[in-house]
């Protein structure tokens, strides 16, 4: 079990999230839908600890973080990953220390191992030769793929991702949700998915990434491979759906029905 | 716009103040543990200080050479010209080397401090760097607490040595006095006292520059139009209390060494 939410309320001038109940375990994506304003970011804030829930219980990697310290809490972040809707990477360093910025944050040294693992980390979102660079030299599909290098580059447990395909055209949405895909099916990493783009859900319920090929490719009609990739549908701050893409599909609410179509 | 009630803008402003001593607070307990960033302090320091050096040299001159300029005909008509030097050394190394100091500093760096942060707390650059398990008031708060108030320190040095130098300039060219009478007056009449009281100074505003511009930064709000609103009122605030506490300071010191 990699991460719990247990009756979990939250509310500022009006309530956004009311007895949210959900579980992750390892291996799982979860992709979280709703209209904008139902608390999905929210749900990866509080996931992270940067926002304390007004009552319930998170757990995360086996320790209950609803009460515990801001301090406490940065060991635990380390060994979560997450990517910004806007990819919220540091202007006034380079792509490389960017990536590595967990790895040297205390000496800003970067040592050759150091440079090997960026490079790494570079090269699995395809963008090795950009470390140099300057955030704002980057285009914002770079840009975001660069969050994803970051995110991973110590192998987290969990990763969260809020909305990485967000204001970018589909053929570089595509492409982000090509590498989430390849996380997913490579490394196993659980992980939390905002987004509201539809086609990129089910893009990731109904595609895996071949090693072989080293591209994302279509299930096979029939098949029985576990993409590991189920939805959670938030309304009126409550989950109204949760369930895998086949039960999505079959599913008779009149809500959801309109909200796929 | 909704209007505030006397009550809501109350709770807002004791609200506002309890945050500004917990950061406070923070970033000189942050001292005291893991990690410590040393070379962002230095970095830091580089910015601060010598980054305002040429200002403070220019204002730390003319402000002596004014302040000789202005009493010289004062002091003539008491026949007291020859003081002079101990008017400067004084005026600069009690009260302007420290203030101005600090008030230019809190301009330029308080506001640099205020919109570099406010801009990276609008972009979830310090969410981010929350999310990847660094403290950021030990990262970017504590570096700039620690290397204002270290700069500040010499700055105000070298600004009452400016200053001392812009009278001396104005006392022998303009009212023809003797450069050693000059120089041995000034030296002379400073006690132990008027340098603590000098040197002092310059820590606690150093403090209260890097906090205030810290504070409004980490608290920004509303885009580009909050960074800019963060940077005014981190410089208004800064410079308003700075002359509110040296008027304090100044009271306290003075019934210590018995003034």
């Amino acid at each position: 079990m990699l991460l719990r939410f247990d009756d979990v309320s939250i509310g500022f001038e009006h309530p956004v999230l009311d007895g949210i109940s959900f579980q992750l375990t390892r291996g799982e994506t979860k992709v979280l839908l709703g209209e904008a304003g139902t608390g999905k970011t929210l749900i990866l804030k509080l996931a992270l600890g940067l926002i304390k829930p007004d009552s319930g219980r998170i757990t995360v990697l086996g320790a209950e973080i609803s009460a515990m310290r801001e301090q406490e809490m940065y060991r635990l972040r380390r060994q979560i990953g997450m990517v910004f809707q806007e990819s919220a990477l540091f202007d006034s360093l380079t792509v490389e220390e960017n990536v590595a910025y967990r790895l040297i944050e205390e000496t800003g040294q970067i040592t050759p191992e150091i440079h090997a693992r960026v490079i790494e980390a570079l090269e699995f979102v395809e963008l090795a030769n950009t470390y140099n660079l300057f955030s704002a030299e980057l285009s914002g599909g770079m840009r975001r793929r660069v969050a994803i290098a970051r995110a991973i580059i110590t192998q987290p447990e969990i990763l969260l991702y809020d909305s990485p395909t967000g204001g970018l055209d589909p053929v570089t949405s595509n492409t982000i949700i090509e590498l989430v895909v390849k996380q997913r099916d490579v490394y196993h990493t659980g992980s939390l998915l905002v987004t509201h783009r539809l086609q990129d859900a089910f893009t990731m319920a109904s595609h895996y990434f071949d090693r072989k090929l080293n591209k994302m490719v279509p299930l096979e009609y029939g098949s029985s491979r576990n993409v590991h990739t189920t939805f959670l549908i938030l309304r009126d701050h409550k989950i109204i759906f949760e369930g895998t893409a086949t039960e999505l599909l079959r599913c008779r609410n009149p809500y959801i029905r309109e909200y796929l179509s | 716009m909704a209007i505030l009630s006397l009550n809501d803008i109350a709770k807002d402003k004791i609200e506002a103040v309890q945050d500004y001593s917990l950061l406070a607070g923070r970033s000189l307990s942050n001292l005291l543990s893991q990690p410590r960033y040393y070379a962002d302090t230095l970095l830091q320091a580089d910015s601060i200080g010598v980054g305002s050096l040429p200002i403070v040299v220019l204002i730390g001159f003319f402000t002596g050479a004014v302040l000789a300029l202005q009493t010289a005909s004062t002091l003539e008509k008491f026949g007291s010209l020859s003081l002079t030097g101990q008017l400067v050394a004084f005026s600069m190394v009690r009260e302007l080397g420290p203030v101005l100091t600090g008030i230019l500093v809190a301009g330029r760096n308080s506001s640099g401090m205020a919109s570099e942060l406010g801009s990276m707390k609008v972009t979830e650059q310090i969410d981010a760097m929350r999310a990847m398990g660094v403290d950021p008031t030990k990262k970017l708060v504590t570096p700039r607490v620690v290397a204002t108030v270290t700069m500040l320190f010499f700055l105000s040095i070298i600004s009452d040595l400016l200053g001392l130098s812009g009278g001396w300039f104005i006392s022998y060219f303009w009212l023809d006095l003797d450069p050693n009478q000059y120089w041995t007056t000034a030296y002379q009449s400073l006690r132990f006292g008027d340098v603590f009281m000098g040197l002092s100074k310059p820590v606690v505003f150093g403090f209260i520059i890097a906090s205030i511009g810290c504070y409004y930064g980490m608290t920004a709000k509303g885009g580009t139009q909050g960074v800019g609103r963060a940077t005014t009122q981190a410089v208004v605030a800064a410079s308003v209390l700075i002359v509110v506490t040296d008027f304090f300071l100044t009271k306290l010191l003075m019934a210590f060494f018995h003034y």
